[in-house]
């Protein structure tokens, strides 16, 4: 690896100023399981790294009465680790379970899978789904983004130079509320999803109609995408077959993959509307607070 | 070339310092700098796990971790696994099921294996396979890794 000077900031401004010094030759470093990685393969031209993980807010969790907020270099690890976090928010573990191995876990955080911006990022569908917010900084102050507008092309999104993401807030999940995520790779475990599907509801007091909805899909175009049709074309909705298979058709016509050694566009279509499916009938289990899926995701054994 | 760094840490449950250039891994600090030559480098980017060591206690691939990170904290290598010059039963069980042929990738299936038998004392045969997909054997097929694993979960129970 190239010769580098590290710097280990304690707070946001002390980071802000550590990125500014640097310039275009200065990146901030959380897990390090993408950006350590390349910068091994030589495909980054750097002078400094600045880590982020001395510093309180981005490795803090807390919660209030309006929302969850997660430090960007948290670890998926500690996500897993923390009780309250798993009983709220189970789809969240579905992603951060996923994101390699239990040693890349150890290391790689929430933030970082975001920032990487890769459009088969395991999170970014989920982040979606729960609506989270992202919390910038930079040397021009604060701003927040939704996190359906971060991305902006494979590896790119708004951080402008010298920003950097603070922390991931979700609101707090309202009443008959539920989400999930899927994706589909060829093994069983440390794959990259061919595609993956987040997706979230939130039902009436007899939890037999879909209030609202929300739908994203990974692995399908340049960025993650939020698939905001499907979740509307369920506003209002009796739970059926029908009605997803509906908002399923949708994210399959969103969808816009290319063919590649992971799978071609036609297996990719066909994946977006399944996986759609499958983790909507998922989310309403989960807001409902049943256990009509079963073990293959379907809902009273159809589909 | 950037000036070196004296770096504090607990390895192996003593206090150490060590000089370390800032774009060291730790898993180059280990083996070059500090002689602990037990973790492996196998790919060098975090996908077969020979590198594993625990850092304060969690599971990380040491290749993907700067060595100025580890200041103030802990480290537990291979060479910290066994203790008062007795095997840990995770070594020895690797002896007996012979769980490994050319060697490389043992030091971080134990090291891998032993966070596993620290977060959860009593595996199914899938929480082992599933935790120890991180690590790649070229050489035994994993029945004979997995197997000594269970083994030593099931004595501890």
């Amino acid at each position: 690896m190239q010769a580098l000077d590290y710097v280990a900031p304690n707070n946001v401004d002390e980071a802000i100023s550590a990125l500014a010094d640097g310039g275009d030759r200065a990146r901030p470093l959380s897990g390090g399981t993408d950006l350590i990685a390349q910068l091994q393969e030589g495909r980054l031209g750097l002078d400094t790294i600045v880590d982020l993980k001395r510093i309180p807010e981005l490795m803090a969790i807390s919660v209030s009465s309006d929302s969850l907020t997660i430090g960007a270099s948290v670890s998926c690890h500690t996500i897993n680790s923390n009780q309250s976090v798993r009983d709220a928010y189970p789809a969240l573990i579905d992603s951060t379970h996923l994101i390699g191995g239990t040693q890349i876990q150890g290391r790689a955080s929430l933030g970082g899978n975001l920032c990487n911006s890769s459009p088969a990022a395991d999170s970014i569908p989920n982040l979606i789904a729960h609506s989270v917010t992202c919390h910038i900084a930079g040397p021009n102050g604060r701003r927040s983004v939704a996190v359906e507008d971060f991305c902006t092309a494979p590896g790119r999104n708004v951080l402008g130079n010298g920003e950097f993401l603070v922390a991931l807030e979700f609101p707090t999940p309202p009443a008959n509320f539920g989400a999930a995520y899927l994706r589909f790779i060829p093994r069983n475990e440390m794959d990259i999803a061919v595609v993956g599907a987040g997706a979230s509801v939130v039902l009436s007091d007899d939890k037999n109609t879909i209030q609202s909805a929300r739908v994203s899909l990974g692995a399908v175009a340049p960025t993650p995408l939020f698939v905001q049709e499907a979740g509307d074309a369920l506003a209002g909705q009796p739970v059926s077959e029908e009605t997803l298979a509906t908002a399923a058709e949708l994210a399959k016509d969103a969808a816009r993959p290319i063919s590649d050694m992971r799978g071609t566009i036609p297996q990719r279509k066909h994946l977006s509307a399944i996986l759609t499916q499958r983790a909507l009938r998922i989310a309403i289990d989960r807001a409902r607070g049943t256990k009509t899926v079963d073990e293959l995701g379907r809902l009273n054994g159809h589909g | 070339m950037a000036k070196k760094i004296a770096v504090e840490t607990t390895l192996n449950g003593e206090e150490t310092v060590f000089l370390c250039e800032p774009r060291q891994t730790l898993l180059e600090a280990l083996r070059d700098n500090l002689g602990l030559i037990g973790s492996k480098e196998g790919c060098g980017n975090g996908n077969c796990g020979a590198c594993n060591v625990l850092l304060d206690g969690v599971l990380v691939n040491s290749c993907l971790v700067l060595a100025p990170e580890i200041e103030g904290r802990s480290v537990v290598t291979i060479e910290g696994i066994a203790e008062d010059g007795q095997l840990h039963p995770l070594q020895q069980k690797f002896l007996e099921h012979a769980s490994l042929q050319c060697g490389i990738c043992t030091p971080g299936f134990i090291v891998s294996s032993k966070a596993l038998l620290d977060d959860n004392p009593s595996p199914s045969e899938h929480d082992v396979r599933l935790w120890l997909a991180g690590n790649l054997c070229r050489c035994t097929g994993y029945d004979k890794i997995v197997r000594a694993v269970l083994d030593v979960a099931e004595g501890d129970a």
